[in-house]
């Protein structure tokens, strides 16, 4: 499966290793591995099928295909595609699970302002 | 021989699914609906597989769902170890290190599903006991029990809610996917399910929760027993 293609997107591609704290103000799409933060508030984020992401994620959006071990808050939707492997906790306002997707956490939806108001804490 | 009946009702999800599973009815269920349609904002843990349709059923009530695959999980390699005779069994400390770790008093309702029936022997009862600790006083949970008219060979399924007491019955197949533990258990998986490792009878089922407040027993029709339990 290739990235989505996206004027403001920024690839960690399937060899680059990632320690540390990662933000920005453009969508993300990781393939490779990080491990820390991750903070795309207004944004979006994508781990590939290859990726494997072991940090806390605030985003405005997430789809996980690959591998994520930490607590997802996302102010819009979050995406698990049957490949995805998710241990850690949920909040969101959407979410969509496919059939396959393995998760072991919490989902908690909540309202928009809720929801909001998690990812700026 | 055939366990689970196929029946009607609480097909619109089965309906949408491109192959059609076997539904059945559960008594165990509708009592809990009772609950989770009356109350706000519960806490649920799902113990079985995860389900896309229990979470959007539970998340669509306004309900917190927690999702942990005690089964799969309980494939773990690093789990096998050596008693003092020297037989291998898993280790229940490790198990509880790593799974069913939530603060005291957290849940509203736990859906054990048939866990009890497939997970080694070594780790039932302090399963059990976890799952005491973790609901809260008055919280509701949910087993399914064999019973020895349904054979040894008994397929495992997860269950998908999809009515106020009808579930979808998935049978299990083991992904060969080493993220999620490698099907090396003491009791290898029986082909490419898991395997009913005893049937509890009622006096066992009723020590196995002596802990819990109120037991209650629904007998189906489909050689299972549902229980539900009360702390």
């Amino acid at each position: 499966m290739s990235a989505p293609l996206s004027g403001e997107l920024a690839q960690i591609g399937k060899s680059v290793v990632v320690k540390g704290e990662l933000s920005g103000s453009e969508d993300l799409y990781v393939d490779g591995q990080v491990e820390g933060t991750i903070s795309l508030k207004g944004n979006s984020l994508t781990v590939g099928p290859h990726g494997q992401v072991k940090a806390s994620v605030e985003a405005k959006g997430v789809v996980v295909q690959g591998k994520l071990d930490g607590n997802i808050q996302a102010s819009d939707r979050v995406e698990l595609r049957k490949t995805a492997t998710v241990n850690g906790d949920i909040t969101t306002q959407r979410i969509s699970i496919e059939e396959g997707a393995f998760l072991k956490g919490k989902v908690d939806i909540q309202g928009r302002a809720e929801a909001k108001g998690a990812t700026t804490k | 021989m055939k366990f689970f009946r196929s029946g009607s009702g609480g097909t619109e999800t089965a309906a949408a699914e491109p192959a059609l599973q076997p539904t059945r009815r559960s008594s165990g269920l509708a009592e809990l609906t009772r609950r989770w349609e009356t109350e706000e904002t519960l806490c649920v843990l799902d113990l079985g597989s995860t389900s896309p349709g229990n979470i959007r059923h539970f998340t669509g009530l306004g309900h917190r769902i927690y999702s942990e695959d005690l089964l799969t999980a309980s494939t773990e390699p690093n789990l096998l170890t050596k008693d003092e005779q020297g037989s291998v069994i898993l280790d229940s400390r490790q198990f509880l290190a790593d799974n069913l770790v939530y603060p005291a008093a957290h849940f509203d309702v736990v859906l054990c599903w048939n866990l009890p029936d497939y997970l080694d022997e070594s780790l039932v009862r302090p399963v059990v006991g976890r799952l005491w600790s973790v609901l809260k006083p008055g919280g509701m949970l949910l087993a399914f029990f064999h019973t020895k008219d349904a054979g040894p060979d008994s397929p495992c399924y997860r269950f998908h809610i999809v009515g106020s007491d009808a579930l979808e019955m998935q049978r299990i197949v083991m992904r060969g996917d080493s993220r999620r533990g490698p099907a090396s258990t003491v009791r290898p998986p029986a082909g490419d399910g898991f395997q009913l490792q005893r049937v509890f009878n009622n006096r066992h089922i009723e020590n196995l929760f002596r802990d819990f407040a109120s037991i209650k027993f629904f007998l189906a029709r489909d050689n299972v027993r549902e229980v539900l339990v009360v702390r």
